[in-house]
């Protein structure tokens, strides 16, 4: 409401605001002058208002279109997954084949980034480490989004108690740093010798599910009383119809921008624990493994701790950057400014 | 204030219990015995895994075991390691390392974090906060490894400004690049919450207000903008207290700083259940006290929250 009407009443100010703020700052005014927000009036004439209005996801649509951070960030995750899928489409070098004659050689052609210390192709080893790196993020988002999903709509739609013991669950997983509970969980007899993308997956999900159930939390809460889902029970939906058909649809956006994120933040969580030699086994590819494998090698041949970590980084970056620009459009109020 | 304060302690109770528990449960009472695993899944003579089942009171039903667990833990009556030290006494020795190296990372995060943060909320849109923003992506985007591998190159073998490893007494000079590689990652998100949560207090109606009565810019932001805009950010370093514990892990491995990370650590390895049991509880004891404290400190700086 008060949206629509402080450009009217800024209006009938009598000096035009371009005249006004151009003459403070040419004389240095010492008094901070907060900037007006202004729409102008032939701006607003334009407004076609026969037009039906945009839904969240269309107006976000239209605005991410536009957006370079979302091009660059889609095209990268779309080529990772490509790779992913497609491994032989980038190489046709077996990255398994290794000899010790190669080892640690600088590149030469056809091995456009050198060999590790076993003598395998770097550039190779990248391509196919993708999978299993992807593999790991992508399943343990989906597996964060519906258990946590599940418990945060249950625990904000109902409340009561509900919400409170799934609030102190949430606690307590709380209270153990994601690295340090997977540390723990991986390290149990049953999870170290079964090493795995699943296990790992297992792993983070267990740790990893408080943080989206936080948010879906907070979300349903804004959305449960809201009007059409008082109008939606009025119409005689039951009131778990209601949570399914109109509160969750309405509280993804935050959600989503949040498993974006927390999607990057568990492939460096898988590289990490392959570090501590506790994530995938040796035997599956993954960059977590190369850049542990390189540690060793890191003064000697830097590259080939180099490049699975750049591939790591820009992938990670990626759906950071993915989060950010959906966060900016699917807040239209953040992004007025 | 002195009930919010209350009701913040009870409710950490049944964290404190649920925390302790996860971690007992999943250590002790998950399929495939840590018994056996010392050693290393090799059989053992009947009488001696008899014995040590009845030194980690496996010999007990599992609330039994949990409460006896509990008891050691408060009397810091930790077990010993496979060498024989007393874990109580290895935590002793290395925990005042960590403890350095974290108030170091936790100073430099709040330091540059909360400068580089306010230069940029100021300036949102500018050349400045462009660049730190994308800046920040990129640390935040890179394992907190992979940060350490590079910089201890950069600086501790090519540049040789520091010892690229950390002495056995780890004095606060040499704790300097660990600190800053394990405080890097939350330097950036300390830059972005302080950024935004400055650049959104900038249109709250109490800093036009301040402008309308004639106050200089610098007064606007430093009294009302920077005070207000800093109470998420006392959150998440008081919480971070605990990501850094998690962290210190890696770092510690890196520059082999004999540090709480490095012992946990070893102890994984090792496979010493009862070790890794003993200082995941403490750290946990530890986060969860942080967050108490945090919390107690958010109510003071914005008693808005003690009503809610």
């Amino acid at each position: 409401m008060s949206e629509n009407l402080t450009p009217e009443l800024e209006l009938t100010t009598p000096a035009t605001p371009a005249a006004r703020q151009g003459k403070i700052s040419s004389r240095h005014i010492e008094h901070y002058v907060a900037p007006l927000e202004e729409t102008p009036l032939a701006a607003v004439d334009k407004v076609d208002e026969t037009a039906a209005p945009l839904s969240l996801w269309a107006d976000a649509w239209r605005n991410l279109r536009k957006q370079p951070l979302f091009i660059i960030s889609s095209l990268l995750i779309i080529l990772v997954v490509v790779v992913a899928v497609f491994p032989t489409w980038f190489t046709s070098v077996d990255p398994t084949e290794c000899t010790l004659d190669n080892s640690s050689l600088p590149p030469e052609p056809g091995h456009p980034l050198g060999f590790t210390l076993q003598g395998c192709d770097v550039y190779s080893r990248v391509i196919f480490g993708t999978r299993a790196s992807l593999m790991v993020g992508i399943f343990t988002t989906l597996g964060v989004l519906i258990i946590g999903g599940v418990m945060g709509a249950l625990a904000g739609y109902y409340g009561g108690w509900l919400d409170s013991i799934l609030a102190r669950l949430g606690d307590i997983f709380f209270a153990l740093p994601l690295i340090l509970g997977a540390i723990i969980i991986m390290q149990l007899p049953a999870f170290r010798d079964n090493r795995s993308v699943w296990t790992v997956v297992v792993t983070l999900v267990i740790f990893g599910w408080p943080q989206i159930a936080r948010i879906t939390r907070g979300a349903v809460i804004e959305n449960r009383n809201a009007d059409f889902v008082t109008a939606s029970k009025a119409l005689g939906l039951s009131p778990f119809r209601a949570l399914i058909k109109h509160v969750i649809p309405n509280s993804l956006a935050p959600v989503i921008v949040v498993a974006s994120i927390s999607l990057g933040t568990f492939i460096v969580a898988e590289a990490t624990l392959s570090f501590l030699s506790l994530g995938l086994p040796g035997s599956i590819m993954s960059w977590g493994n190369d850049i542990a494998a390189a540690q060793s090698q890191v003064r000697n041949n830097p590259s080939v701790l180099l490049w699975p970590a750049l591939a790591l980084v820009i992938t990670v970056l990626s759906f950071i950057m993915l989060g950010d620009a959906l966060r900016d459009a699917l807040d239209p109020k953040a992004r007025k400014r | 204030m002195v009930m919010f304060a209350l009701r913040r302690f009870l409710q950490l109770i049944p964290v404190f219990f649920g925390a302790t528990l996860l971690v007992y449960f999943l250590v002790f009472a998950t399929p495939g015995d840590p018994i056996s695993a010392l050693s290393g899944g090799k059989p053992m003579a009947p009488a001696v895994e008899a014995a040590l089942r009845a030194q980690y009171n496996l010999d007990q039903p599992f609330w039994v075991q949990y409460g006896l667990y509990l008891k050691n833990l408060v009397t810091m009556n930790l077990g010993q390691t496979f060498s024989g030290q007393e874990v109580s006494a290895v935590i002793a020795r290395a925990y005042p390392v960590t403890a350095r190296l974290a108030i170091m990372a936790l100073t430099f995060e709040a330091v540059f974090g909360i400068f580089f943060g306010v230069i940029a909320g100021l300036r949102k849109g500018k050349l400045f906060d462009s660049t730190v923003l994308v800046a920040s992506l990129i640390v935040i985007a890179m394992p907190t490894f992979v940060l350490g591998f590079v910089l201890q190159l950069i600086f501790g073998v090519q540049l040789g400004w520091v010892k690229p490893t950390v002495s056995g007494a780890a004095p606060w000079s040499e704790l300097i690049l660990p600190a800053m590689v394990l405080g890097l990652v939350s330097l950036a998100y300390v830059i972005r919450l302080t950024r935004a949560s400055i650049s959104e207090n900038m249109n709250a109606d109490y800093v036009r207000t301040a402008t309308a009565k004639g106050l200089s810019r610098r007064r606007v932001v430093t009294v009302h903008i920077l005070r207000n805009s800093l109470i998420p950010v006392v959150t998440f370093l008081g919480a971070d207290l605990g990501g850094l514990m998690g962290g210190a892990i890696v770092t510690e491995a890196i520059f082999n700083v004999p540090g709480i990370g490095n012992v946990l650590y070893k102890a994984i390895v090792k496979g010493e259940s009862a070790t890794v049991v003993a200082i995941v509880s403490i750290l946990v004891i530890v986060f969860v006290v942080a967050n108490l404290v945090v919390d107690l400190l958010y109510a003071w700086l914005d008693p808005r929250i003690r009503y809610v």
